[in-house]
């Protein structure tokens, strides 16, 4: 059907390059992927975390399906299911996931939440106007980060 | 995962459990016209075997409503059109029935082959450029805005004519540079959320995303009428769409970047029918 990896092959140079200076909103530091200190320093509302994973920036639930959210509409199929992601994962891996999931997975069509340089020809949210790029926030802050790790520690198979 | 070819079987299971391209249904309009709506992918759509019409994504209902005119609401617009096209304006006092025949008869096949290189203009035009070309350069009348409601309309007229016709595109000739470019637009990873046509409408189609069904993003079928905002839609309004949605600056209609896009895209679909104006959601 389709062989998506020609295209991952191909545009796996210039990401390379993108990711050698990418900025974040503090200081951040990836080990394989992961982020073990927490973004914040204040822990995770899972409560929250939850409403972020159906609604504004966040909405992981246009790709990834979650039958704990299963009451809510519209679960897209574009990244793998979420149940079990805590036995899956550490927190450090998922922190590290949500914040860039470009560290652990090279050309991951999964947005990189706390990253806020290297777009090309970002906008002012979603007005289709230029933003400057000096001016660009977080999809989602160090905390909301925490919180939607939170909430992911819950997802438990075992 | 595919549906199995009836309507009823879609109708029956629930809108968010149905999703997967229709393979099977065929799309003949008027019991006349047969639209290829599938099709084995042209060598130059490296990642693609198969190339789908989006009318094969929308929902039985949706597809339905292009079997018959009279239930395509594009097809009023293209009435209006039919007004427009015999009307005289201009200093030469003429209309484009003057040159090109009743009821359109001349532009037959012209949709099939646009984006397309104008040797005269030493460069590539659309439809749109094209109709206004000749407004200005043969009718000495006013241009038309790119997606103005009077130009959207002539396309959808001008593509009607050629329902049924075989896209085919050409990109090998002096044409090629503009079709590198907007190859190059296709796989650009744009916005805060970084991502390229690619990412939805090649390594993604028949995904859901939330509740969209991604289709290949095909342009056989502009201009599109959209059930969601009830008028015709351009090629153009709608790549601006999708770059808006990746929290991107988008490009304007009309702009060099979108005439480049819609040759590369237009060339990705060589071999689906002619379909506009089409019914989407
Ligand atoms: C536009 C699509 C998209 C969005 C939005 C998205 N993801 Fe993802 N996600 C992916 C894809 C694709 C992968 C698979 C990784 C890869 O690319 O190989 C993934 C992987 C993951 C994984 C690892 C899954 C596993 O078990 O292996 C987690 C956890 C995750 N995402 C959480 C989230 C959360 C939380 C959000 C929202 C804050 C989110 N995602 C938003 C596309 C997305
Ligand atoms: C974030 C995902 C996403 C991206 C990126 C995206 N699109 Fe789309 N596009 C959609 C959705 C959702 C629809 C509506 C469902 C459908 O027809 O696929 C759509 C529809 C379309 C359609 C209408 C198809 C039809 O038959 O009516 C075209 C054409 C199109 N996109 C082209 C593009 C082009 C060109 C780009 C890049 C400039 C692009 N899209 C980027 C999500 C996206």
């Amino acid at each position: 059907m389709r062989l998506s990896t020609i295209t991952a092959v191909a545009l796996a140079f210039t990401a390379t390059v993108a990711s050698a200076q990418t900025k974040y909103p503090t200081d951040v530091t990836f080990e394989d992927g992961a982020i073990a200190a927490s973004l914040s320093g204040t822990p995770g509302d899972p409560a929250n975390g939850q409403v972020l994973m159906n609604k504004g920036a966040g909405n992981c639930i246009a790709c990834h399906e979650v039958t704990a959210l299963a009451e809510l509409p519209f679960h897209g199929g574009i990244g793998p299911m979420l149940d079990g992601a805590a036995d899956r994962w550490t927190e450090a891996d998922l922190r590290g996931i949500v914040a860039d999931a470009k560290v652990m997975f090279p050309e991951s069509m999964m947005p990189s939440f706390y990253k806020i340089s290297g777009f090309v020809r970002p906008g002012d949210a979603y007005t289709g106007k230029a933003i400057d790029p000096d001016a660009i926030t977080p999809l989602l802050s160090a905390q909301e980060i925490e919180d939607v790790v939170s909430f992911l520690m819950t997802l438990r198979d075992e | 995962m595919k549906r199995a070819s009836s309507l009823a079987f879609g109708l029956a299971c629930l809108a968010s459990a149905v999703h997967a391209q229709d393979t099977e249904s065929k799309l003949v309009i008027n019991d006349d016209i047969d639209i290829t709506t599938v099709a084995e992918a042209p060598a130059h759509a490296e990642n693609l075997s198969e190339i789908y019409s989006g009318w094969a994504f929308r929902s039985p209902e949706t597809m339905a409503l292009q079997m018959d005119d009279f239930d395509n609401p594009g097809m009023i617009f293209v009435d209006q059109a039919l007004d427009a096209y015999n009307t005289v304006e201009g200093s030469a006092g003429k209309s484009c029935q003057s040159c090109h025949g009743d009821d359109a008869e001349g532009l037959v096949g012209a949709r099939a082959v646009y984006p397309k290189w104008n040797a005269n203009a030493g460069e590539v035009w659309t439809m749109e450029m094209a109709i206004n070309g000749c407004r200005t350069e043969r009718m000495g009348a006013e241009p038309w805005g790119y997606t103005s409601g009077n130009m959207v309309n002539m396309t959808a007229l001008i593509s009607s004519v050629s329902r049924g016709m075989p896209v085919n595109v050409s990109f090998e000739g002096p044409e090629h540079d503009t079709w590198l470019q907007g190859k190059e637009l296709y796989y650009t990873r744009t916005g805060q959320l970084e991502l390229s046509c690619a990412n939805c409408h090649e390594d993604n189609y028949d995904m859901m995303i939330r509740a969209d069904h991604l289709s290949q993003g095909q342009i056989n079928g502009f201009p599109t009428y959209r059930l969601k905002n009830a008028k015709l839609n351009a090629v153009h309004s709608r790549f601006k769409g999708c770059i808006r949605d990746t929290r991107a600056e988008t490009y304007s209609p009309g702009s060099p970047e979108f005439v480049a896009l819609e040759l590369y895209v237009a060339s990705r679909g060589n071999g689906l029918s002619v379909e506009g104006p089409s019914v989407r959601n």
